[in-house]
């Protein structure tokens, strides 16, 4: 155990940390993707589906994995960002680079755009603090009108358009992130480099394009509170 | 050709520095960059200026003295080439030239463009070589090699230590450094009994010396003169993973002593 | 004059090393911790000597004036290393390699050193290998070899174009390995300034802290010097910026005799000279000459270029004088006939000195791919550096200063005549002759510094009487004020020539007087000039700044300031080898058809000279060579 500790300290072990709860993030973002897309089903679709996650007996044990496994991702990182940082205490009066790419300069910029994001998602849908007029509606099953809930909200162009730019940052952090697990894990090989690299831009796509489905078919009225 | 080098210049560690501009003349574009340093320090002594420090030895490529930031690239803007081998044919007549040495924590600047690298030698102190004894060794040829093993050890191996990388590095991580020393071995047999060890000791090290992380930017190999790919620190993570998840037990190292002047 | 004796051990020539180290003295473990070493030097040789004697139990302090002992110049060894092994069954043996090396010697190597030299060179490989040192390999995934240098058989192992490079890596993490374990005290950007005797014995030197100026005393009971050699003499040559005579010849000043100095390798395969502000000269492997063809314009001052120029008026000069090995002759002979053609008008390139290197018939009759494949990183390096596409126009090369055989005296222990001190790799002049063979410097750097000293230091300390003696004696603080006083000395002058341009002067007197082919009027001239050329450095030098600093324009002067007076050593010992052997080339000695005439008679002997003040001319001791092993032959390559 002291031997873990001591080996997840380093820079490298940090980095594995980060990978692994990125890659965990990863997977939840795409679940809750999918569970999402059920507003395309209709309201009884997604509110069924929300009333099941609800009552599912280990609801609170996967919400407060994903709440330590979001608190180790930025918190290791902001731990390696501040080592990174002295490492290098003296700037370069001209410094022009070749190869970095946009996504990975932006990481920890992106990343806290996703993170005050996440904060106002959290208020707006899970707390229902930004707009607690839709919050407390109920379907005609008596369960939590989960759809009007998302419909109402997305009908406003201000929460739509945060959403859909949040979004896109989102997947540009992901665009390194994906890409980075992949090496940070070790599986780099110049046989499958373009594998990788396209994988991950396809798996991106499919998630900002998912995502941002449900802002933009609501805001256009292609969603409507009726349903369908 | 005619040049304005802007160099930074600094009289110890303890002095604070300053970017500097000089005019050069009568450069002609068969002259490498060093060279053309050479030239503007002789016109400073013989002004009585104490001439622009800076390291160099072979100017052939292959010692990994040489430590120049140009225009604001490690080693200057032709691609796998060292600082001593780039020649004047590949700057434009009249044109500003900066010149800064490599920027880290790890690298303190001694004097101008000189900067102190020690750290990777202690980082290689710390287990980047194969524990053998003069004498003890079999045959060569007692162990057959893949050929695409040994092309691969070469590969890793070809690292000239010179610090672009760190240099190059947002973060001023030893990592392309680290990884290649690593990688070099774990392709050999040889390699094999240290080989998880030497992954935690060469990490550890590193970061004891103050060098950053990676966060997989990728400068380092946009600016190796030798070309050694990051694809050796995927290998490093590899291995470094492993020896966390597996090795029975980590040795401790003794902290690097320097020796006195 | 003195007769030297070279301490070889008697018994036939295949048993004196193995004998003679039965015979030694052996110290126990716990008296060797208690015996400290100094190396000075950390290429092939220092590296491993000092990773070696610390594996022992010996407590040793390594010096390098680099910032890492990485940097070392035996790094840029391109070709390879010889061994015996064998291993491709083309009738390679250690009796073979030794007498290759005789014969390139030009007869002025000692045999049993030479011999000695073979037999270890196969446990380098070994070493080597085991230190995880990437040499080619074949599919088989058995270590490739491939003929060197003009050797009949191939014995050479290499990794790419970077031997030198991870044989050094090799040493440097054993030597790392021993700096970790506390063994060894690295102490880097420190470069030796003296040599402390005391009662007649080498124990310790004097340093200079490059950064911070500091002049420090290191006592020791014995001192390896492993400084590599002097080719920075001429000034251009292939060697590192930094390398120097320091160390060997304030060795030399303190009472080692210096050995051979004239026997100076010029290499025929570098790039030319560009212009005046020219620092260094690049090798290109000689590798290119299997498919390169040489010539020059027929017509003195041709100002056409060299596709405009007919066949029948280019003069393939080495295929017409040397038709048996034509564009593959020894180095030292490629080399005059390349100066001989541009000496009479018919050089190419912008001042004139070079010749062609034309790779348009290979490519015709192998086509680009291949030629690429086999020398794809040269042609690159070349454009890289001249700006010129070899695919498109013959390379220009000419010859270039690129190492040095003479170095300090030393006996079959590799100890100088001053005890104690011991002498490795190429600043010793043991075991090369008159001149090199391809790929046997890093066979010898290594031999010495893994596998001889080790041995021969262990039975000079098991037996000598060593006195306790501390850095508060009189000597250091002898040698420490003679130090300080040269520093002094050139910080005062502050004149208004730059130290670069003393060297460069030097370098051009050197090169047209004591190069590629010398004579006695030359030679003369040669020894006059530097005189005057040392007095003038002495008045209108200019130094700036102050020793307390990192001062790089005094560290090269020291440095160049030791150049200006050992250069004249160079030229007496020109002067008195009255015969052409090896590179040596005495052009009042020459067959009717311009060979080297040698003359076994008179010079079959080892010079070896001792200071007696600058300036004035050295005394010459003489260890005659016998040749019981192998016959003398003259060298013929027509």
């Amino acid at each position: 155990m002291i031997r873990l500790v001591r080996l997840f300290s380093t820079s490298v072990g940090d980095k594995l940390i980060v990978a692994l709860t990125g890659g965990a993030l990863l997977v939840f973002l795409l679940g809750h993707m999918l569970g999402n897309m059920t507003v395309f089903q209709g309201p009884d679709s997604l509110n069924g589906y929300a009333a099941w996650l609800q009552g599912h007996p280990l609801v609170w044990f996967f919400r407060f994995g994903l709440v330590a496994v979001f608190v180790a991702h930025v918190l290791v990182t902001v731990r390696l960002t501040k080592a990174n940082r002295r490492a290098r205490p003296v700037r370069y009066s001209r410094r022009v680079a070749r190869q970095m790419s946009f996504t990975s300069r932006y990481m920890v910029l992106s990343g806290l755009v996703v993170m005050s994001f996440l904060a106002f998602h959290l208020l707006h849908l899970t707390f229902g603090v930004i707009q607690p007029e839709i919050y407390q509606l109920e379907d005609s099953q008596q369960r939590h009108d989960v759809y009007a809930m998302v419909v109402s909200g997305f009908r406003n162009p201000w929460i739509a358009g945060s959403y859909v730019l949040s979004i896109l940052l989102l997947g540009l952090h992901l665009i390194h992130g994906a890409a980075s697990l992949f090496q940070t894990l070790g599986i780099n090989h110049e046989s499958y480099t373009v594998l990788i690299r396209y994988g991950v831009y396809l798996l991106v796509t499919g998630i900002v394009l998912g995502y941002c489905s449900i802002p933009l078919l609501i805001f256009s009225g292609t969603v409507s509170l009726e349903g369908g | 050709m005619k040049f304005t080098l802007c160099v930074w210049r600094q009289l110890n560690s303890d002095e604070p520095g300053s970017m500097v501009s000089y005019e050069v003349d009568g450069v002609s574009e068969d002259m490498s960059f060093l060279e053309v340093l050479d030239l503007l320090n002789e016109n400073l002594v013989v002004r009585g200026e104490e001439p622009i420090a800076f390291d160099h030895d072979c100017r052939e490529g292959i010692c990994g003295m040489c430590a120049l930031v140009i225009n604001g690239v490690p080693h200057g803007p032709e691609p796998v080439t060292t600082a001593c081998q780039l020649h004047m044919r590949k700057f434009t007549d009249g044109q500003t030239i900066t010149v800064e040495p490599w920027r880290a924590a790890a690298f303190p600047v001694i004097r101008d463009l000189v900067v102190d690298r020690r750290s990777l030698d202690r980082v290689i102190q710390a287990g980047g070589f194969v524990s053998v004894n003069t004498g003890s060794a079999p045959d060569a040829n007692a162990l057959p090699i893949s050929k695409d093993a040994a092309d691969r050890a070469f590969e890793a191996a070809a690292c000239i230590g010179c610090g672009a990388c760190v240099a190059a590095c947002p973060n001023a991580s030893a990592s392309l450094f680290v990884a290649a020393k690593v990688a070099q071995f774990a392709a050999l047999p040889q390699g094999q009994p240290e080989r998880l060890q030497r992954a935690i000791h060469l990490v550890e090290a590193m970061d004891r010396e103050g060098f950053g992380g990676c966060t997989n930017h990728y400068e380092c190999e946009a600016v190796c003169p030798k070309g050694i790919p990051v694809s050796f620190i995927a290998h490093l993570n590899r291995d470094f993973l492993k020896a966390a998840l597996m090795s029975r037990e980590v040795r401790d190292v003794p902290p690097a002593v320097e020796a006195e002047e | 004059m003195s007769i030297l004796d070279g301490k070889v051990p008697g018994g036939p020539i295949e048993t004196k090393w193995s004998n003679y180290r039965v015979d030694m003295k052996l110290i126990s473990p716990t008296n060797k911790r208690k015996l400290r070493v100094i190396v000075v030097g950390s290429g092939l040789a220092g590296a491993s000597a000092a990773a070696s004697l610390a594996e022992l139990g010996y407590q040793v302090d390594c010096f390098c004036f680099q910032d890492s002992p990485r940097r070392a110049h035996s790094v840029a060894a391109q070709g390879g290393i010889n061994a015996a092994k064998n291993y491709q069954n083309d009738g390679d043996s250690v009796r073979r390699l030794f007498y290759d090396t005789v014969k390139g010697g030009d007869f002025r190597a000692r045999e049993a050193n030479v011999y000695r030299l073979a037999e270890i060179s196969n446990s380098i490989i070994d070493q080597c290998v085991a230190q995880g040192v990437p040499f080619a390999r074949d599919y088989g995934g058995l270590l490739d070899n491939r003929s060197f240098g003009g050797a009949q058989v191939s014995r050479t192992f290499y990794a790419r174009g970077q031997t030198g490079q991870q044989l050094l890596l090799g040493c440097y993490g054993a030597l790392s390995r021993q700096i970790g374990l506390g063994k060894v005290q690295m102490h880097s950007r420190v470069e030796m300034l003296d040599l402390v005797v005391v009662e007649g014995k080498a124990r310790g030197i004097i340093t200079r802290h490059l950064v911070s100026g500091r002049i420090a005393r290191w006592a020791a009971d014995a001192v390896v010097l492993a400084t590599g050699g002097y080719g920075n003499v001429f000034y251009l040559s292939t060697n590192a910026m930094g390398c120097n005579v320091t160390a060997t010849y304030r060795a030399y000043k303190r009472g080692a005799y210096f050995a051979n100095p004239c026997f100076t390798q010029i290499h025929p395969t570098c790039i030319p000279v560009a212009g005046e502000h020219q620092s260094k000269l690049t090798l290109m492997s000689e590798s290119l000459r299997n498919d390169g063809r040489i010539w020059v314009p027929v017509q003195p001052d041709e100002t056409r270029a060299a596709a405009d120029i007919p066949e029948a008026e280019r003069d393939y000069f080495l295929e017409r004088k040397y038709p048996a090995f034509g564009n593959l002759a020894p180095r030292d002979i490629s080399s005059r006939a390349a100066k001989e053609v541009c000496d009479e008008g018919r050089g190419v390139g912008k001042l004139g000195r070079g010749v062609y290197l034309d790779f348009s018939d290979a490519l015709a009759r192998l086509g680009k791919g291949s030629i690429a494949g086999r020398y794809g990183n040269l042609f690159e390096m070349y454009e890289k550096i001249t700006g010129e596409n070899p695919y498109q126009r013959p390379m220009r090369i000419y010859p270039a200063s690129h190492y040095t055989m003479g170095g300090l005296w030393v006996d079959y222990n590799l100890m100088s005549n001053i005890e104690g001190l011991h002498v490795l790799g190429e600043a010793n002049f043991s075991d090369h002759g008159a001149n090199r063979l391809g790929a046997s410097a890093l066979m010898q750097g290594l031999a010495d510094g893994y596998f001889i000293i080790g041995d021969t230091l262990g039975n000079y300390l098991g037996s000598a009487e060593l006195a306790e003696v501390d850095i508060n004696h009189a000597a250091f603080a002898d040698a420490e004020n003679s130090v300080r006083a040269g520093i002094k000395r050139l910080l005062e002058v502050n004149g208004r020539r730059s130290v670069d341009s003393f060297h460069r002067e030097l370098g051009n007197i050197m090169w047209e007087y004591c190069g590629m082919s010398r004579n006695a009027q030359g030679l003369r001239k040669a020894i006059d000039l530097i005189a005057e050329l040392r007095e003038q450095f002495w008045r209108e030098v200019r130094v700036p700044g102050t020793n307390e600093s990192f001062n790089v324009a005094l560290e090269n002067a020291g440095r160049v300031a030791d150049f200006l007076e050992f250069a004249q050593l160079l030229c007496y010992d020109a002067l008195s080898r009255d015969e052409s052997c090896g590179a040596h080339f005495r052009e009042e000695h020459q067959t009717p058809e311009g060979e080297a005439e040698r003359n076994d008679e008179a010079f079959s002997y080892v010079s070896a000279w001792q200071f007696t003040g600058v300036g004035s001319e050295p005394i010459q001791h003489k260890e005659p060579l016998s040749f019981d092993n192998v016959a003398l032959a003259t060298r013929s390559y027509k």
